[in-house]
């Protein structure tokens, strides 16, 4: 619900989505169809049909988001600005990464993703200030760290799409082929879920719990980068060569981040539940985030997680059956993520029909994560399979 | 929503409503959830529908045939795990069987049978008792918001009281149908594609599982599947080019079955691309299908890439894997044993054993494999750079005693460029599992292997040796010296010729005391040198190399090498160094092919979830009750709601609909007379 409450208490009538619709709408939606148009009119040589259908339902899809939730719309303008300078910087060629001021320090993907890696450390430790502080300008500043390296991200993302076919026409494609850009895929997903519940429950208290995830994430990818090597641009193998791709894996990281988002609220509920249990008015049990939130929003995490999931799962059995000769083939990964399926379906009935609260609850979504990372990283380190091109 | 199921009047608790009682619970539900769960788990740490000589390897005989009672190999195919999915299907279908009532109930019906009471104990709950106000004003108030607000109510008058029932979002309620509904679907779709036919089958008698190593046309008719016979299955055939199938094979735990196919599919052309880096580009086979029913004598031309299957009247046909399709290679091999110097000539086909014969008995050569292209990554390439190199052909075989002991080699064609220097690289090893270890034969002016092979024979000549050596001058020494030190030369060369330099050490060993081993074997090995340099320098004159003034540069670099090639001959195991001369590359084409008629019913069940999830997450089914009674004049109003979702926006929700019915009704933004209880925790 978009409207705050005062203007509802004030209103008599509720005024309709449409209703709500102002001038500013309409120039969002035109400018992002310009955007998109303009986009597909430069690329329109690498696309086959299924691929414009996914552009066009791309396009709608920001329009409704940045209608259904504001800040997307600044957050998406930013990053795309930035990708577009960084384009333009480049023109057609790929080597002046090493040499162009801006590409090399900023704007070039490697640049963007350690800034974004960076800020989010920053705002992490900045978050958990401004709950024990309670200051309302280091609040503030987290989540500027935030929005600022979730853009950085989005950027380096997108300057990395167009990078992939500076290297060779043949070998472009969408950074999401692989576990180094799908963890850069996860922090983002993630940000941008925290950073919606921060706005719509008005509270940053949550903000650390949501970062020390992501932190977690930049961790590895650190890691991944330095020890393994694994940033450079890797043509697509054969079996990765599809739109299936496009969708199916943004899909599955709207629902990983989704739990592990629900996984910190869950961590956060223990904590305080066991303040609360141990010092009622000790420092702990006032500053944490209050238990009916961390509830409320580990339980819209999850429901967002299980269908979005649902969806990825649909997705990647729909490509199974046009890659692999049939929609399940239960190799590993695909096991996985129906045990992850499960599990949270098991989580949901216990909640809804058993009216489970509380405690165990928490402890199942803080459990569930270590299934889904299985799922995520496990299966690729440990099990081989069809999907083993993810290996470390 | 809870187990309000529907009970039967006390007492009459038949069996079918005890056994339906079970199978709908939630608990049931929520357990079976969680075992498919963990029993999916073993079957992704066990690597499944490997050959079974595998399993017996990794787990030994005894655990080998307890997995393989409890269908470990094969989980999703065993009758335990597929007898858990249908409990979950049959739980789900009577858990619906016992919910769609009571839904229909709620989406169709507004319970106006309220008490006052009860909806005092609501959570989301408002009660006002208005001086001067009309009941029936207040109702038209009310009436007018639930409008406004897009509720859905119907009023019932109780005599002293009046009840408006009023509900939003009755889809939500479809979600669940939707949903569950979408399970069964999918799970009856998933089975009929699932190995359920031939189990059917092979229970009746009527189908036989292979095991042996048979060809196609040798199978009896009790492995083999006519076309039709069942609905769903997915096998696989190799076509090397130029050839043609109308069967596939059906794999089924350690053996096969075949299955014929209407048609026949001809594979034309085979052809893989690489990217510059290495990795595989594209899986493109060119097919033909014959169907003199269907296509007359027009065969049908597709092209079938992974990701672009190909799909013929139902059968679905995928690129799935690639191989060798019986290349022709010309061979040449050079004795590495024997005093001959020669080549001998020879050819075969990938796939093909060939008898060769072997010093120490009878050899089977198995030409198992031809690689056109080798990718690799540069061998001087410091870490972190990724630069690759094509080294060319290569070709696989085994030798294979008559033990059966086999070793496997890896021979590439063409030489390698090495810190500056060119080799003809020869991998082998003696166990599966082993990492190779690789022969450097250094390549003569010519790029030859030949000239390290006519040295390599020279050595073994003891003929030759004999006569070049037994009287050779040690200047500066007597006769009786001479003779010893020649003999001990000549001995030791044929140390290192059948033992390599370890042989040299292992002798010294023997027969030098311990004070003085270090000082012998560096000795011998001076020895050793000097005479193979002797020998070698012997070879580069028979070449018609000018060698009184000393070897060149480049000679005594490829010296080295071959003395360090010789001190792997030993252990390299062949009798001969297997050179491919020529060949003719014949590809072949892994097809898969499925069919599954089960796809469509799982497709709907599908889109039945997808609709499903999201109805059931992203709409509420909201109830409010208004509860109206003329108290002498005044009118008391109770308002009180419950939504099945998204708790905390009905609790805004509700605030601003207490507010907005106060401020109609009285004309006043809010009064102490608002008795309402916003609850922060759901139910
Ligand atoms: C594979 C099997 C099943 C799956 C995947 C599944 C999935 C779901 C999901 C995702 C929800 C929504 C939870 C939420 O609203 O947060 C749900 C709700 C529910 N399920 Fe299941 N379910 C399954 C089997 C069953 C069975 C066997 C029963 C009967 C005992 C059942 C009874 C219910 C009920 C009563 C609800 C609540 C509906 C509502 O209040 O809107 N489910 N189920």
């Amino acid at each position: 619900m978009s409207v705050t409450r005062e203007a509802m208490l004030e209103s008599w009538e509720q005024p309709s989505w449409v209703e709500q619709l102002n001038a500013w709408d309409g120039v969002w939606a035109l400018l992002v169809v310009v955007g998109s148009v303009y986009a597909w009119w430069l690329y329109r040589s690498y696309m086959d049909g299924y691929e414009v259908a996914i552009q066009i339902g791309s396009t709608l899809a920001l329009i409704v988001w940045g209608q259904y939730w504001k800040p997307a719309r600044l957050f998406t303008l930013a990053a795309a600005v930035l990708a577009v300078l960084a384009l333009w910087r480049y023109g057609a060629d790929y080597e002046l990464r090493k040499t162009s001021f801006w590409l090399k320090y900023f704007l070039e993907s490697q640049a963007a993703f350690m800034w974004m890696s960076a800020l989010y450390v920053l705002a992490t430790p900045t978050y958990f200030a401004a709950m024990f502080t309670r200051s309302e300008f280091v609040g503030k500043t987290a989540t500027a760290l935030t929005w600022c390296a979730t853009v950085m991200g989005l950027t380096g993302l997108l300057v990395r799409w167009r990078e992939s076919y500076l290297l060779g026409a043949d070998i472009g494609h969408i950074p999401v082929s692989n576990l180094y850009e799908v963890f850069i895929l996860f922090a983002l997903i993630t940000a941008l879920l925290y950073l919606f519940y921060e706005d719509r429950h008005r509270t940053r208290s949550m903000g650390g719990f949501a970062l020390l995830a992501i932190s977690g994430a930049v961790g590895f990818l650190l890691w991944y980068t330095f020890d393994r090597e694994a940033h450079h641009i890797q043509p697509l193998i054969p079996a990765l060569q599809s739109y299936w791709m496009k969708i199916h894996v943004p899909a599955n990281f709207i629902g990983y981040g989704a739990f592990a988002l629900a996984a910190m609220m869950g961590t956060a509920y223990l904590l305080r539940a066991g303040a609360e249990s141990r010092r009622p008015d000790g420092l702990l049990a006032r500053v944490l985030p209050p238990l009916d939130l961390l509830d409320d929003v580990m339980y819209k995490a999850i429901a967002l997680g299980f269908a979005a999931f649902t969806i990825a799962t649909i997705l990647g059995a729909l490509w199974a059956a046009e890659a692999w000769g049939g929609y399940w083939s239960w190799d590993p990964k695909e096991t996985w993520a129906l045990i992850v399926w499960l599990n949270y379906a098991a989580w949901l009935h216990l909640r809804m029909t058993k009216g489970w609260r509380g405690a165990p609850m928490a402890w199942w979504a803080v459990i569930g994560l270590f299934v889904t990372l299985f799922a995520f990283l496990g299966v690729n380190m440990f099990l081989s399979g069809l999907h083993s091109y993810g290996s470390l | 929503m809870n187990d309000t199921a529907a009970s039967p009047p006390s007492g009459r608790h038949t069996l079918s409503w005890v056994v339906l009682e079970f199978l709908g619970s939630m608990n049931l539900a929520i357990t079976l959830l969680v075992i498919v769960a963990v029993a999916s788990v073993i079957g992704t740490v066990l690597q499944q529908n490997q050959p079974y000589p595998d399993y017996i390897l990794k787990f030994g005989p005894f655990w080998f045939d307890t997995f393989l009672q409890l269908g470990l190999y094969d989980v999703y195919g065993t009758g335990w795990f597929i007898s858990i999915l249908a409990f979950l299907i049959l739980s789900t279908s009577v858990c619906i069987y016992r919910q769609a009532p009571i839904l229909w109930r709620e989406m169709t019906r507004f319970r106006t049978q309220v008490r006052l009471d009860s909806l005092r104990g609501f959570h989301q709950r408002a009660e006002w008792q208005w001086l001067n106000q009309r009941p029936d004003a207040a109702l038209q108030a009310v009436t007018d918001l639930l409008q406004k607000r897009g509720y859905r109510w119907q009023v019932a008058d109780h005599g002293d009281h009046q009840v408006v029932a009023a509900v939003k979002g009755r889809f939500n309620r479809l979600g669940y149908l939707l949903t569950h509904t979408a399970i069964v679907v999918i799970g009856i779709g998933g089975l009929l594609d699932g190995n359920l036919w031939l189990k059917i089958k092979e229970w009746r008698g009527e189908l036989r599982i292979e095991t042996r190593d048979l060809a196609a046309r040798d199978l009896p008719p009790e492995s083999r599947l006519a076309p039709g016979t069942i609905p769903a299955f997915r096998g696989n055939v190799m076509l090397p080019e130029g050839s043609s199938a109308n069967f596939i094979f059906l794999r089924v735990r350690d053996g096969f079955v075949l299955q014929e196919l209407p048609f026949a599919i001809e594979l034309k052309d085979f052809q893989v691309a690489y990217y510059d880096t290495g990795q595989p580009k594209s899986f493109v086979s060119e097919v033909l299908i014959h169907d003199q029913e269907h296509l007359g004598d027009q065969p049908l031309a597709a092209t079938i890439r992974v990701n672009h299957p190909l799909v013929y009247s139902g059968y679905a046909i995928y690129q799935s894997d690639f191989g060798d399709g019986g290349s022709k290679l010309d061979l040449q091999a050079w004795p590495l044993a024997a005093p001959r110097p020669e080549p001998v000539a020879a050819k075969g086909e990938v796939g093909e054993a060939l008898k060769v014969g072997g010093s120490s008995g009878a050899l089977t050569l198995e030409l198992d494999s031809f690689r056109l292209f080798n990718l690799l990554p540069e061998p001087d390439a410091q870490p972190g750079d990724r630069r690759f190199r094509n080294f060319g052909p290569s070709f696989g075989f085994k030798l294979r005693d008559a033990t059966g002991e086999a070793r496997e080699y890896f021979n590439y064609m063409a030489p390698v460029q090495m810190e500056g220097r060119w080799f003809h690289i020869s991998g082998m090893r003696a166990q599966p599992g082993d990492p190779f270890i690789y022969l450097h034969i250094p390549a003569d002016a010519k790029s030859s292997p030949e000239r390290f092979l006519r040295f390599n024979a020279r050595l073994r000549d003891t003929d030759w040796l004999r006569q070049r050596f037994e009287h050779a001058p040690v200047p500066g020494e007597n006769a009786d010296f001479q003779r010893d030190f020649n003999r001990v030369r000549l001995n030791l060369l044929e140390l290192v010729t059948q033992g390599g330099f370890n042989a040299v050490a292992e002798r010294a060993k023997a027969v030098v005391p311990a004070d003085r081993l270090q000082e012998a074997t560096t000795l011998y090995l001076n020895i050793v040198r000097d005479t193979l340099a002797e020998v070698f320098v012997e070879i580069l004159r028979e070449e018609g190399l000018a060698v009184e003034q000393g070897i060149g540069e480049q000679e005594e670099a490829f010296f080295n090498d071959a003395v360090s090639a010789l001190a792997v001959l030993p252990t390299y195991g062949a009798p001969f160094y297997l050179q491919l001369a020529g060949f003719q590359q014949v590809e072949a084409s892994g097809l898969q092919i499925t069919r599954s008629s089960g796809a469509v019913v799982v497709y709907i069940g599908f889109a039945l979830l997808t609709l499903g999830v999201f109805v059931m997450f992203y709409t509420s089914y909201r109830r409010l009750w208004i509860w109206l009674a003329d108290e002498d004049g005044a009118t008391r109003l109770a308002l009180a709601g419950v939504a099945n979702r998204r708790q905390i926006e009905f609790a805004d929700e509700f605030a601003g609909l207490a507010a907005a019915l106060e401020r109609r009704v009285t004309g006043r933004a809010s009064s102490e007379s608002i008795n309402q209880e916003v609850s922060e925790s759901c139910r």
